[in-house]
């Protein structure tokens, strides 16, 4: 096996600070930090709660410029590929997907491991089987050089 | 409080650990989905330093305090007890999928838009249709 790229301690810390934006929402707020079911409530108009969530969004947004002000040096950014087809099919499935299996990231991987769900257990597998055998084939057919 | 200071401070704490986690930049995620070539095994440390935090949260302090310090009217939010169905597993699968086509979950296509990388903007906007269409049929 070949390791590439692997940043244990920038990631470890960087997790520790989404979880405790997770602890914080719920704790303070109640609410679970899942980033698509947020973001959908808030696009598709979801009356009650409508405020809270744009100003998490709002947030989430400039996180990022608020380090970049510090001159944070980060991990960089780059997509493997430059095809238009794939990031915008890409970006229909994640929207679609996320919606239909009621989850993302954040909201299975880390709110519901977190309460130790099955349910999100089984998705969070499911997710990374699919995303894994992707790139597979993505590489096997030359999308992507890695 | 409970709508604009705390929602604004948790959402800029997420944005930052996603950017220090290195989450923000696709060829990490593609890194780790690629187990089976050069793998970066970065994002089990991310999820790792998350639950470690999460977990404790939902399994311990949740039961030591009644309800949310700001929020004594709505509550926890409720959480629905499910049974796994095909819902859940074709949702996550196709969501998978999308995953590795580019690298991008929503949280950190979200928090990439700042980078106004055009890639990335177009991303974005085909994962909100991909909701908007969910929503519609």
């Amino acid at each position: 096996m070949n390791i590439i790229n692997f940043t244990p301690i920038e990631s470890f810390t960087g997790g520790v600070f989404i979880g405790l934006a997770v602890a914080i929402l719920f704790l303070l707020r109640g609410n679970f930090a899942g980033i698509s079911g947020i973001y959908y409530n808030l696009i598709t108009f979801k009356k009650s709660g409508f405020l809270w969530r744009l100003f998490f969004i709002i947030g989430l947004i400039i996180g990022p410029i608020i380090l970049k002000l510090f001159n944070y040096q980060d991990l960089g950014f780059e997509i493997p590929h430059t095809n238009i087809l794939l990031i915008i099919i890409g970006g229909l499935l994640v929207g679609y997907g996320t919606q239909l299996g009621s989850g993302c990231t954040s909201g299975h991987g880390i709110c519901g491991i977190g309460r130790l769900s099955v349910r999100s257990i089984t998705a969070t597998f499911t997710f990374i089987l699919t995303g894994i055998i992707t790139v597979l084939l993505l590489r096997f057919l030359g999308f992507i050089n890695l | 409080m409970k709508n604009i200071v705390i929602p604004i401070f948790v959402g800029i704490l997420f944005g930052i650990g996603l950017t220090i986690s290195g989450m923000t930049n696709p060829s990490k995620v593609i890194g780790f989905l690629n187990i089976f070539g050069k793998w970066d095994p970065s994002l089990i440390f991310v999820m790792g330093g998350a639950i470690l935090i999460s977990l404790p949260t939902f399994l311990i302090l949740q039961k030591k305090i009644s309800y949310p310090f700001f929020n004594k009217e709505d509550g926890f939010q409720k959480i629905s007890f499910k049974n796994i169905d095909s819902s859940l597993l074709i949702g996550s699968g196709l969501f998978g999928i999308g995953w590795g086509m580019v690298g991008f979950c929503p949280g950190p296509s979200i928090a990439s838009l700042s980078t106004l990388n055009e890639n990335a903007l177009i991303f974005f906007v085909a994962m909100s249709l991909g909701m908007v269409i969910k929503k519609i049929i």
